[in-house]
C-alpha cells in the first residue's frame, strides 16, 4: 500500500524562473513528513512535483528523479494521469466539486478508475467518509451538495475523496490554513490515523502543527527573492525542533526571521 | 514634517453622513438615466400595445391560428400561425447546430489549443461576431442556398423517411427553414462561443486541480469540473444566441422564400418568420396593416420573454449546486 518516496537532484522551473533547486530527500512509508519554511521558498512547488501536478502550470518543468519505490515518476513513458491516481493531493482551500453531491464527490475518483457497481461504491464511500471522520456528520445527507458543508467539513470531504482511491501517498498543501482551531484539530487527529495506511507529506506554516503531526520535518529556505528555494535540512521532527544542525533552521523555528 | 499626517482628532459631530458634490451629481445622474430608461420603455410598450390591440380587435379571422397574412384580401387576414412556427423551428435548428459546436470551440480554445493558436482563434471569432447581419444574409442567398443542394438531396435520400427531411420537390431551391436554421446557426455561433469561452476561462483553477489530482484525463477534467461549473453560463450564452436567432430579420428575409404554409417538410421552400414578415409587408401596408404587424412583433417579444424566463428557471433550479457558495 504505502510506498517510499526517494527524490534526487530535483529542480523545478516556471518558464525561465528556477523555483527550487537540487532537492534530494527520502520519505519512508507510513510516516508523516512536514515541510516548513518561509513563504515563497518553494514548498508547494516541490510538493506538486511529487504527483506531477507542477507541469499542469503553464511553463512548469522539472529536472531530476522522483522514485516511488522503484518506479521513476518522471521516467519516459510514465503517464502523469496514472501517477496522480497513486499519489493523492489535498489542497489549501477545500475544493469539492461544487455541482456534485457529497456521495458523488467521494465516488468521483472511483468512477474514474472504473468502479461502477453500486454496492461497491456505497461501501467505499462509507469507508472513506468514516476514514475522514465525516461519516456521522453527513450520513443523512449524502445526496446534498458538497459545497453546502462548512469549510472544515469540506476539507474532510476532500480528504475522503482523496483516500477513496487508496493512493500510495497523500500530499497535503496547508490543509488547515483555511480552518478554525477545532476543525484543524480534527484534521490533525485524522492525519495520525491515516499514517497507518498512507505515506503522508504535509506543508504547514504552523510550527506547533508540524511538531504535533509529523515524524520528520524538512526545512526549506531561499537565499534571496528571485533565488531558487533549497532544502536546508530534513531530520526527525524532535531533533529539528530541539537541536537542528543548521543555524538557519533554528532561527526560523524560534521566529527570528521568515 | 512627516509624510503621513498624524490622525487628527475628529471634532464631535452629529451622526450625519457626509455627501460630497461628486456623490450627489453621480447619484442624480444614475437615478435620472434609470428613470428616463423606464419612461421610454413604458412609452414604447404603451404605444405598441395600443396599436396592436386596435388591430387585433378589428381582425376578422383568428389572429393566433390563421395561416395567412394578407392585407390585400377583403376583409384582410392576419394570422401568425405560420410565422410563429417558422420562427421557432428555424431558431431550434440553429440552436441544435450552434450550441454544441460553440461549446466545442470554446473548450478547444481554453483547454486544447496551444496558447497562441487559441488567441488567434478567439480573435477571429470576435471579428465574426461583428459582421453585420445583412452580410450574412447576402452570403446566405448567394452562396449558401445554391450549395445546400447536395446536402438536401443526401438528407432527402437517406433520411426522407423522417418526414422532416423529405423534400417534396427535389428541384426546388433550398430557400427553406432548414437553410435559414443553418445560416442562423453560423450567425449566433460567435456570440455563444465568446460568452462560453469567457465563462470557462474565469473558472477558478482550484476546481480543475481537484479533478486533475484525482488522476482525471483532460476530457474527464472537462466533464467533472469545467462543464458543471460553466453550465449556467453556457445556458445564458445560448439564450443570447437564441434571442438573436428569434429576432433575426435580414438574413432570413434574403434566404427564405416565404409562403403561408405550415409544413413539417423542413427542406421545402415554405414558411416565414415574424421579423421576415414584418420587413416584407411593412412598406406596402396601410395604417391597419401596420398595426397588425406591430401586434405580430409583440407576439415575438412574448416568445422571447418566455424563452428567457425558462432559461432562468433552469439556472435557478440548480442554484444550490452552482459553484457560487463553494
Ligand atoms: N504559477 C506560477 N508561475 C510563476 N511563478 C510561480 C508560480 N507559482 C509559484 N511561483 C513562484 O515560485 C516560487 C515558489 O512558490 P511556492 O508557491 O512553491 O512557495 P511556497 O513555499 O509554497 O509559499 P507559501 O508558503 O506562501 O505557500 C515563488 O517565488 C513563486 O513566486
Ligand atoms: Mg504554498
Amino acid at each position: 500500500m504505502a510506498k517510499r518516496i526517494d527524490v534526487s537532484g530535483l529542480t523545478a522551473f516556471y518558464g525561465g524562473f528556477k523555483a527550487i533547486e537540487d532537492i534530494s530527500m527520502t520519505v519512508e512509508p507510513r510516516t508523516v513528513t512536514a515541510f516548513i519554511g518561509p513563504s515563497g521558498c518553494g514548498k508547494s512547488t516541490f510538493l506538486r512535483t511529487l504527483n506531477r501536478m507542477h507541469e499542469v502550470t503553464p511553463g512548469g518543468r522539472v529536472e531530476g528523479k522522483v522514485m516511488l519505490d522503484d518506479e521513476n515518476l518522471y521516467g519516459s513513458g510514465v503517464d502523469p494521469v496514472t501517477v496522480r491516481r497513486t499519489v493523492g493531493m489535498v489542497f489549501q482551500r477545500p475544493n469539492p466539486f461544487p455541482t456534485m453531491s457529497i456521495y458523488d464527490n467521494v465516488a468521483a475518483g472511483l468512477k474514474l478508475n472504473g468502479v461502477r457497481k453500486k454496492g461497491e461504491l456505497d461501501s467505499i464511500v462509507e469507508k472513506s467518509l468514516k476514514g475522514a471522520n465525516l461519516w456521522n456528520e453527513v450520513k443523512d445527507r449524502l445526496n446534498k451538495p458538497g459545497s453546502g458543508l462548512s469549510g472544515g467539513q469540506q476539507q474532510r470531504l476532500c480528504i475522503a475523496r482523496a483516500i477513496a482511491v487508496e493512493p500510495q501517498v497523500l500530499l497535503m498543501d496547508e490543509p488547515c490554513s483555511a480552518l478554525d482551531p477545532i476543525s484543524t484539530l480534527a484534521i490533525e487527529d485524522l492525519i495520525g490515523e491515516l499514517k497507518t495506511r498512507f505515506t503522508i507529506v504535509i506543508v504547514t506554516h504552523n510550527m506547533q502543527q508540524a511538531a504535533r503531526v509529523s515524524d520528520r520535518t524538512a526545512f526549506f529556505n531561499l537565499a534571496a527573492v528571485g533565488q531558487p528555494g533549497k532544502l536546508i535540512e530534513i531530520d526527525d521532527t524532535e531533533r529539528i525542533f530541539s537541536n537542528p544542525s543548521v543555524q538557519a533552521t533554528e532561527d526560523y523555528i524560534s521566529g527570528r526571521f521568515g | 514634517m512627516t509624510t503621513t499626517a498624524p490622525p487628527s482628532a475628529a471634532p464631535p459631530r452629529a451622526a450625519k453622513t457626509v455627501t460630497r458634490p461628486g456623490d450627489r451629481i453621480f447619484a442624480g445622474m444614475s437615478r435620472g438615466s434609470g428613470i428616463f430608461l423606464l419612461v421610454v420603455m413604458a412609452a414604447i410598450a404603451v404605444f405598441l400595445t395600443v396599436r396592436a390591440v386596435s388591430a387585433i380587435s378589428k381582425d376578422h379571422g383568428n389572429f393566433l391560428t390563421t395561416f395567412e397574412w394578407n392585407a390585400g384580401l377583403n376583409p384582410p387576414v392576419f394570422g401568425i400561425a405560420v410565422l410563429a412556427y417558422g420562427t421557432i423551428v428555424s431558431s431550434v435548428i440553429a440552436m441544435l447546430i450552434a450550441v454544441p459546436i460553440a461549446v466545442g470551440i470554446a473548450l478547444f480554445i481554453t483547454h486544447y489549443a496551444p496558447r497562441r493558436v487559441g488567441g488567434v482563434l478567439a480573435y477571429v471569432i470576435d471579428l465574426l461576431a461583428a459582421v453585420p447581419s445583412i452580410i450574412y444574409g447576402l452570403w446566405g442567398a448567394i452562396f449558401l442556398v445554391p450549395h445546400m443542394k447536395g446536402l438536401n438531396l443526401w438528407l432527402d435520400t437517406y433520411f426522407g423517411w423522417t418526414v422532416i427531411f423529405d423534400k417534396q420537390d427535389p428541384n426546388s431551391a433550398a430557400r427553406s427553414l432548414f437553410t435559414v436554421g443553418i445560416l442562423l446557426a453560423i450567425m449566433i455561433l460567435p456570440i455563444i462561443t465568446n460568452v462560453s469561452r469567457e465563462v470557462i476561462r474565469q473558472m477558478p483553477k482550484m476546481h480543475e486541480e481537484a479533478a486533475l489530482a484525482l488522476g482525471a484525463t483532460r476530457w474527464e477534467v472537462i466533464r467533472l469540473s469545467v462543464l458543471p461549473f460553466a453550465r449556467s453560463g453556457i445556458i445564458s450564452a445560448s439564450m443570447l444566441g437564441l434571442g438573436r436567432a428569434l429576432g433575426e430579420t435580414m438574413a432570413v428575409a434574403t434566404v427564405l422564400s416565404a409562403s403561408p404554409q405550415l409544413s413539417a417538410h423542413l427542406l421545402d421552400p415554405l414558411g416565414g418568420t415574424f421579423s421576415q414578415n414584418i420587413v416584407a409587408k411593412f412598406g406596402e401596408a396601410d395604417q391597419f396593416g401596420r398595426d397588425a404587424l406591430i401586434a405580430s412583433g409583440l407576439v415575438l417579444f412574448f416568445i422571447t420573454l418566455l424563452v428567457n424566463g425558462a432559461a432562468r428557471l433552469i439556472i435557478a433550479r440548480r442554484k444550490e449546486y452552482s459553484g457560487a457558495n463553494a
